[in-house]
């Protein structure tokens, strides 16, 4: 698989970074290299293998449906780089 | 020997007899920190207080199993009222309004928390070299890195600044630093310890244990915070044993294996002969020692940077500048994410989320991620097979002792391949302890011994047999210099 | 050149349950803005969830009822995304391991039974909502963050906004019959998204679809859909093509219009959700809740239909809600003809509950009452005008039908002699009208009947009335 500077521009986008041209070149080429190394996966015969997503055979973790107290607002808004009016608030969102 | 160089149980037994008081022992650890400030063991102390608390136990009867000790808590934990800050910028104004189950389980049991400890940015490094906040300096030599990513918990431990911590492991971050700061680390099965109010890096491998000076304050940290807790889902509803009285019994007829492939190239010889030596002492305890195969080894560091990293860039999407923490001036939304983003990680982290997204994005998930699960399950089979004939599995912790500060920080696959003994403990979900078996150039070496899902009291239990046959652990990093 | 049209529908239900998803916050409609959050449905640093019991049962017993093949072994995954609605950029949702696969939802359009397959009823959480122009912004409200949606995709198997409509009534009476959602599209607990495509008749290839959002009725489902096909038709006629994109309804001037947004290609990068743990469910609990399930509208209608005799379009207005069906039914059981009972419900009762908006649930007519009171019209009691100022009366104060007649001095005049003597009253003081009558104008005759039912004030019993006043026109 290709590793290049627009794959690596994709990524950035999809993970909401973005880097300057140096940058760029200097994730791509790591990028390259932890590729390289994890291919060697590739050499591992996985067929009927199933995958682990869980590593304990867990099951039905379930709560009952108790309504619990919610918290204060205004301790969440301590936080909150802008928030009013009882609203986190953020630059204009167009859509919808 | 001061205060704060004593262990846990050496000062429980002096506080039963009424010969010290709890706020004696706070100002023991408040005023070595003081002395050691320059190795930046902590982003945030609360000396005042911690010691205020402390002075409140004096008149008061012993709460529990902790009361009066202080600790310290890695700073990707939640604690009420404070700032968590996972050493990241991003986090920056971030104080949480809740506090971690394994934090209340310590408060409970009367541990004072004296501060939060450095770490690599997000638990993502093995030097804590990637903090926001700068690096932390090893106890036994200032030139060296801690390990990490928990460093501070580790280091803060070692100096007496803090007679147990808390840190997390995904890969290898408590054994780890553990090794290289001469304690003991621990890290439990998977779903032993509650993971809520840890901050999560990788859901499916994170664990929080402990740090302590010995096996036994390791046992008695352990079952302060071991437990089924309804807020995790993947915690594990079954009994935590009495793992003091557990770690004290004999090992004659314990089979302990060890796994050629831990032995291969790449390890640091004076390392190899360290450990060498621990299996030699450990069979004249009466275990016996078996040679076994591990034959997936080789795959763990990729299995998992694939599944590390893919659950990582989507557990780090939260930090968007919306809600909490940093947030950089954009015209829209999208800028908003884009710049905070940008200016709140670091390299690493930034690294691993591209690369974690590469690998669960569309048309790559079955070629790595999906493969990685399914390497993730013969890796995992590798040790149920093991377990079937051995009761112990005894490896290094690291395949060398502290390395020079900045000498792995431009090759991040490097410093990737430094955790290749302690992943694959995480991968199966496994406990893993890791025990000081000597020095090598005046650094620590560190012993691993790893055991099946929850049975965490028998690594207890051959970690305490190997300690009584040295005093490896009662060496102190500070020397008041 | 003629087309066909094919459409696929997208429903979100929010289900009937106490609390969120995964957190205690209540789901309560119309707080204070970010009122019912917490650390976990905010999406704090080190938070994680937990199962609601009640959400699976709710979406199982969801999938039984249309049929569907209800999964023994069920996960969750990540669907990732930013957007200031999801504090955690990632939607808990469920990707190749649903609750429920395949199932179908009856219709009927125009007298045909037809079914619309479904694809698949998963669960997942619900976001929070933006509001415009918040201090010079957008203002985020996480109070709806993390309620427990289910997510109920059709198969592309609609083929007229028409049948759409069908599609959404059906769906929607099922499942309130099954009590698993209010459905309320105001309050946002049912919204739809629509695709439709076109293609040319006979050919099997799908078009290239759009798809339609900000639905806010079902009558404004239609009313696109019906728009989208014309503006599709028109594009190929002339000779265009259709772009595949979201288009928003615009309620005001009727019409689809282009979200123009430079959209991305989406990749949601899927991965099993590390922190909740599978569902893996028996045939025993599949009992359990199946036991659970109430007849379905479309069964009983056509029940209704043998057993009562009703007609078709009183079958279906019956048959509309569960509790006007079981008031009907109720009713209809205790002697009275059913036809009677499903008038009654369609007229005075339906128009009561309507001005006085209130639910079925809370009307305070029992049917025992209804029964009684259809039964005092059939003895001759009171006459079938009086009946409704009756019927008024009992839903107001919810007394009984005798009750009301008694204190009301309502009970209807049968003695003849009573009558006889209004007759004659009138007859006097109207002899202009008798004339008329005697001079052969028989439609006379009811005007005068009117004239003593009104000097009675309504009682008198209007079939004597009649007898007697014929009687006695003949007479004179």
């Amino acid at each position: 698989m290709k590793v290049d500077k627009k794959l690596v521009e994709y990524l950035a986008n999809l993970s909401r970074l973005e880097f300057d041209d140096t940058k760029l070149d200097e994730i791509t080429d790591q990028l390259k290299g932890i590729i390289k190394y994890v291919e060697k996966l590739d050499t591992l015969d996985t067929k009927d293998v199933e995958p682990t997503a869980h590593i304990l055979p867990l099951k039905n973790v379930f709560r009952e449906d108790k309504i619990t107290p919610s918290i204060d607002r205004d301790k969440i808004f301590k936080s909150s780089p802008d928030s009013d009016d009882g609203y986190f608030i953020v630059p204009k969102v167009i859509e919808e | 020997m001061e205060i704060c160089d004593k262990t846990i149980h050496e000062i429980k037994g002096m506080l039963a007899k009424k010969e010290i008081l709890p706020s004696e022992i706070m100002k023991s650890t408040l005023s070595r920190m003081e002395k050691t400030v320059k190795f930046a063991s902590f982003i945030k102390t609360f000396p005042e207080e911690a010691l205020k608390y402390a002075e409140e136990q004096d008149s008061a009867p012993l709460k529990g199993a902790l009361s009066g000790i202080p600790v310290a808590i890695k700073d990707n934990m939640c604690i009420e009222g404070k700032e968590t800050t996972c050493a990241s910028h991003i986090l920056r104004g971030f104080v949480a309004p809740y506090t971690a189950t394994v934090v209340q389980r310590l408060l409970n049991e009367g541990a004072i928390v004296i501060g939060k400890t450095n770490m690599d940015e997000f638990a993502m490094g093995s030097s804590t070299e990637t903090s926001f906040f700068g690096n932390t300096l090893n106890p036994w030599n200032k030139d060296m890195v801690p390990g990490g990513s928990s460093g501070g918990s580790a280091t803060s431990v070692s100096l007496g600044e803090a007679i147990g911590s808390l840190g997390s492991d995904t890969g290898g971050s408590i054994r780890q630093p553990a090794s290289l700061c001469g304690l003991v680390g621990l890290k439990p099965t998977y779903g032993r310890v509650s993971r809520y109010g840890l901050v999560a890096f990788a859901s499916s491998l994170d664990q929080i244990g402990p740090f302590a000076k010995d096996v036994e304050d390791a046992a008695i940290l352990l079952k302060a915070i071991s437990g089924y807790d309804p807020k995790d889902s993947t915690s594990v509803n079954t009994g935590v044993p009495d793992y003091t009285g557990e770690m004290k019994k004999e090992i004659k007829g314990l089979k302990i294996g060890v796994p050629k492939e831990y032995f291969l190239k790449g390890i640091d010889k004076e390392v190899e002969a360290c450990v060498k030596k621990a299996i030699k002492e450990l069979e004249s305890c009466g275990a016996e020692i078996k040679d076994i195969s591990l034959p997936h080894t080789e795959y763990a560091v990729a299995t998992y940077y694939i599944v590390a990293t893919a659950e990582a860039s989507s557990n780090l999407a939260r930090y968007d500048g919306v809600h909490y923490g940093l947030r950089e001036k954009a015209g829209n939304i999208i800028d908003l994410y884009k710049k905070t983003r940008s200016a709140g990680f670091g390299d690493e982290v930034k690294r691993r989320i591209i690369l974690g997204t590469y690998v669960l994005s569309s048309g790559y998930y079955d070629a790595y991620y999906l493969k990685a699960q399914k390497a993730r399950t013969l890796i995992k089979e590798d040790f149920s097979k093991a377990f079937e004939k051995v009761d112990v599995i005894l490896t290094p912790t690291s395949p060398t002792t502290a390395w020079k500060i900045g000498e792995k920080t431009d090759d991040p696959l490097k410093m990737y391949l430094s955790d290749i003994y302690t992943i694959s403990a995480n991968l199966a979900g496994i406990p893993a302890v890791s025990v000081n078996c000597g020095f090598s150039g005046g650094l620590p070496v560190g012993l691993q011994l790893q055991a099946a899902h929850f049975n965490e009291a028998v690594l207890l239990r051959s970690a305490y047999a190997f300690e009584q046959m040295n005093d490896y652990h009662k060496k102190r990093a500070f020397s008041g210099k | 050149m003629e087309y066909e049209i094919v459409i696929g529908l997208e429903v979100h239900v929010q289900l009937n349950t106490l609390s969120k998803m995964f957190c205690g916050c209540s789901t309560k409609f119309g707080a204070e803005p970010n009122t019912q959050t917490c650390p976990v449905c905010l999406g704090l640093p080190g938070v994680l969830p937990v199962m609601n019991e009640e959400a699976i049962r709710l979406t199982v017993k969801t999938g039984l009822a249309f049929g569907c093949q209800v999964s023994n072994f069920c996960k969750f995954d990540r669907k990732n995304y930013y957007y200031p609605d999801l504090p955690k950029n990632y939607q808990i949702s469920q990707y190749d391991k649903p609750l429920n696969a395949g199932g179908s939802v009856p219709i009927r359009i125009k007298g045909e039974k037809k079914v619309i397959k479904l694809t698949r009823i998963h669960l997942e959480e619900d976001a929070g909502k933006l509001v415009h122009n918040v201090c010079g912004g957008s203002g985020v409200d996480l109070n709806r963050t993390g309620l427990p949606l289910m997510e109920i995709v059709s198969e592309p198997d609609i083929q007229s906004p028409d049948e759409a409509y069908a599609y959404l009534t059906s769906l929607k009476q099922g499942l309130k019959y099954l009590g698993v959602s209010d459905c309320n599209m105001e309050e946002g607990s049912l919204r739809c998204d629509a695709n439709i495509s076109i293609r040319p008749k006979g050919v099997l290839q799908l078009g290239t679809k759009t798809e339609i959002k900000n639905l806010n009725s079902f009558a404004n489902v239609k009313k696109s859909l019906e728009y989208e096909a014309r503006r599709q038709e028109k594009a190929l006629g002339d000779g265009g093509r259709i772009v595949q994109e979201t288009r928003l309804w615009d309620a005001v001037n009727d019409k689809t219009v282009s979200m123009r947004s430079k959209e991305e290609a989406h990749d949601y990068r899927y991965f099993p959700e590390p922190d909740l743990v599978p569902v893996v469910l028996d045939d025993e609990y599949f009992r359990k809740v199946a036991g659970e399930i109430p007849e379905m509208p479309d069964v009983r209608y056509e029940r209704f239909i043998a057993e009562y005799k009703l007609s078709e379009y009183d079958a279906g207005v019956m048959t509309s809600d569960r509790d006007l069906a079981d008031f009907f039914e109720e009713t209809s059981k205790q002697g009275v003809d059913p036809k009677k009972v499903a008038n009654w419900i369609m007229g005075d009762f339906l128009k009561e509950i309507n001005t006085a908006k209130v639910g079925i649930c809370d009307v305070k007519v029992k049917s025992s009452d209804l029964a009684s009171l259809i039964k005092l019209i059939d003895k001759g009691t009171i006459s079938g005008k009086i009946a409704k100022d009756v019927f008024a009366e009992m839903f107001i104060s919810g007394k009984q039908p005798e009750a009301v007649i008694r204190e009301k001095g309502l009970i209807q005049i049968s003695d003849e002699k009573a009558i006889e003597g209004v007759i004659e009253g009138v007859l006097k003081s109207n002899s202009k009208v008798v004339d008329d009558y005697r001079s052969g104008k028989k439609s006379a005759a009811g005007f005068i009947v009117g004239l003593v039912m009104k000097a009675s004030k309504g009682k008198a019993n209007p079939k004597l009335v009649n007898e007697l006043l014929k009687k006695k026109l003949d007479e004179l």
